[in-house]
């Protein structure tokens, strides 16, 4: 589980957020709320290890994320604003190489069949530059599929999508959690997933 | 699902850029142009008598190798983190330092090698001796990957700042002097009919502390500029 | 008596305690630096060789000392700042730097201007001359990285990082730099050392003591500048009476 205590973190001189205290347990999912530049991007990053808090601590299983390092980031996941696919590449490398960086060897069959669920069927072997960005933003999201990653930090992952790749995302969510993943995510649309009490945090 | 090791983690960075690299090759062409541009323009300076240009060649060549991996290496991160894959680098489970030693290999096989390549070419045009274009080329096979690594830390230090090409280069060039004194230093000893064992062993040296100690020290600086 | 000197190392207490010894420190520097250049200039004895012009060693050996050593301090500093996550030592980075600079540049000033009566050339490549030029280099690259970076954390980190790989690469660029230099039987600048007369001793000395104690001036004086800029929003900085004023 993610446990996070008095967590502050500021951007230059603006204090961000302070005295932050949560714990998302496991099939547990969480909304970040608040309006823009209220820090929600900035808590996610600093979740993920990027951003040092100016006090405070992230545990997780009841160890400091800072001590853990990569132990932490083998049971992590994060999606952010940018899709990190490479222009160049075909939908497929893409997802296989991003598989390998984060240590995992996916063979062509699982990744053929990870795209196509998220709806890229015909466009797998096309550099993804001739692909439009909401089909951009479901090569980013075919991670989802690929992955065996119990903690799920989303950055908006539904910008650019569509009504039916949002249902589908809606429905990956609901089966990481029915296998007691978590998630915490921010978003200015609405997601809702059936069945599962939406716990939200307001920054404000 | 299974593991990668981190042997073939190391390989699937450099088979990855190297993918891209010939995807956009431009981008290595224009490297090794303004590579044999800057070789060619010292003879238009400083006139074409051949006992001096022979003399001026190791320092020439070395001199423009510098300041060619300094003009590639700002691309070395650039393109992953404007794309947001830095971002995932640096949530890799296995090791960030491997990722970064693979990504150092790839730069020198793209930008460091093909100068190494076309050396005997430039050595020719400045009627270097054949034994001297020999440890000529040994001294950038040991010299360029040291660029490369070297330059990886400035790469780091200055991604996404405004500048920071020649920024970079401000930071880099002093640190590979040792690198340029002991590349030059082996070709005047060999036309001196001196050993060339000490400077290249000396260059060794200095492969080996920079393979140990710079992936780390990227990876580190890494962290710091992603903050 | 037990003093509790990480009282001294929070930004608060260090900014009225180096108010109160910068005065100290800049007399001191101030009276050594005339008696210093008294000796070297009035007392101490033409030398046998160089006549008059030897003089300028009180200032040129003096700042090469200096640039030296501070690089290394700073960089020690940087360090500490780094791996303590201690402000205040990655302020005294910053604060160093602009100094070590200034006398590294003053060394190589006072050496071409030597240079010119001795070999009949402003600049001669040799290897402590080089050697400054590219500690000169290095200083340029800790205070430009330093710069150009907005957000005043990441500076430090990243300028932190540089002048600690800097710090390792030293050795080996000064070691290369003298090879280079034998390998090519370039000009030394030697000093007549055994034979050096008392007074000149003791101006050297001297020299030496207040270019330090200038050093540490201006080096406090900075960093309270620089603790003035990065929290200029807390509450003991809008309290303070010459902020009110």
């Amino acid at each position: 589980m993610l446990e996070v205590s008095n967590l502050a973190c500021s951007r230059g001189d603006h204090r961000l957020f302070s005295d932050l205290s949560f714990a998302l347990y496991p099939g547990q999912i969480m909304q970040i709320q608040g309006a823009n530049g209220s820090g929600k991007t900035s808590l996610l990053r600093t979740l993920c290890g990027f951003i040092i808090p100016d006090d405070g601590k992230i545990s997780w299983c009841g160890e400091d994320v800072r001590e853990l390092d990569e132990a932490y980031f083998a049971e992590m996941m994060y999606l952010g604003h940018l899709n990190a696919i490479k222009d160049e590449l075909s939908a497929l490398e893409n997802l296989r190489i991003s598989a390998g960086l984060s240590g995992t060897e996916l063979n062509e069959k699982d990744a053929v069949a990870a795209l196509r669920r998220m709806g890229l069927r015909g466009r797998e072997r096309l550099p993804t530059k001739v692909l439009s960005q909401g089909q951009r933003r479901r090569v980013a999201l075919a991670r989802l599929l690929v992955s065996d990653a119990r903690l799920w930090i989303l950055d908006e992952p539904l910008t650019a999508l569509d009504v039916g790749a949002v249902a589908l995302i809606q429905e990956l969510i609901a089966e990481h959690l029915a296998r007691l993943g978590m998630v915490i995510f921010t978003t200015h649309q609405p997601l809702e997933v059936a069945g599962m009490e939406m716990r939200s945090l307001s920054l404000s | 699902m299974k593991k990668l090791s981190l042997f073939s983690l190391l390989m699937l960075v450099v088979r990855r850029d190297l993918v891209l690299a010939m995807r956009r090759r431009a981008d290595v062409l224009t490297t090794l142009i303004f590579f044999v541009m800057v070789v060619s323009l010292f003879p238009l300076g400083v006139g074409p008598e051949m006992g001096m240009l022979r003399k001026m060649a190791p320092g020439v060549l070395w001199v423009a190798a510098l300041l060619a991996s300094m003009l590639s290496l700002g691309r070395l991160f650039s393109a992953d983190y404007l794309d947001g894959t830095l971002e995932q680098m640096l949530l890799a489970p296995q090791s960030l330092s491997v990722l970064v030693l693979g990504k150092m290999a790839s730069h020198w096989m793209v930008s460091g090698l093909p100068l190494v390549l076309m050396t005997p070419v430039l050595g020719l045009q400045f009627d270097m001796s054949i034994q001297a274009i020999g440890v000529l080329i040994l001294g950038l096979l040991l010299g360029t990957p040291i660029l490369s690594m070297v330059g990886a830390i400035g790469a780091a230090l200055t991604l996404g700042l405004r500048g920071g090409g020649v920024l970079l280069s401000l930071l880099v060039l002093p640190l590979c002097i040792p690198v340029l004194i002991f590349g030059t230093g082996a070709v005047e000893a060999v036309t001196s009919g001196l050993s060339v064992s000490s400077h290249l062993s000396l260059m060794g040296a200095l492969l080996v502390l920079a393979l140990v100690f710079t992936p780390w020290v990227t990876a580190q600086a890494l962290r710091i500029s992603m903050e | 008596m037990a003093i509790n000197w990480f009282k001294y190392s929070a930004p608060t207490t260090f900014y009225g305690l180096a108010g109160k010894l910068i005065p100290w420190f800049a007399v001191s520097a101030a009276v050594l630096c005339i008696v210093g250049l008294y000796i070297g200039f009035v007392v101490a004895p033409a030398d046998a060789q160089q006549g008059e012009f030897y003089r300028i060693i009180f200032i040129h050996v003096p700042s090469s000392i200096l640039s030296m050593f501070l690089y290394l301090i700073m960089a020690a500093y940087a360090a500490m700042g780094l791996i303590f996550n201690t402000r205040l030592s990655s302020m005294m980075a910053s604060a160093i730097a602009p100094t070590g600079a200034l006398f590294a540049f003053i060394s190589l000033w006072t050496g071409a201007l030597w240079g010119k009566p001795m070999w009949g050339a402003w600049w001669v490549w040799d290897a402590r001359l080089t050697s400054e030029l590219i500690l000169l280099f290095l200083y340029l690259g800790f205070i430009s990285l330093h710069a150009s970076i907005d957000d005043p954390r990441r500076a430090d980190r990243a300028a932190a990082l540089l002048a600690i790989v800097g710090s390792v690469n030293v050795p080996i660029i000064y070691f290369s730099v003298k090879w280079w230099n034998t390998l090519h039987q370039g000009s030394t600048i030697k000093f007549t050392g055994t034979s050096m007369h008392i007074a000149m001793q003791q101006a050297m000395f001297t020299m030496l003591v207040a270019c330090w104690l200038y050093a540490i001036t201006v080096t406090l004086m900075r960093v309270r500048s620089i603790i003035l800029e990065r929290e200029r929003h807390t509450k003991w900085i809008t309290e303070l009476a010459e902020v009110k004023s």
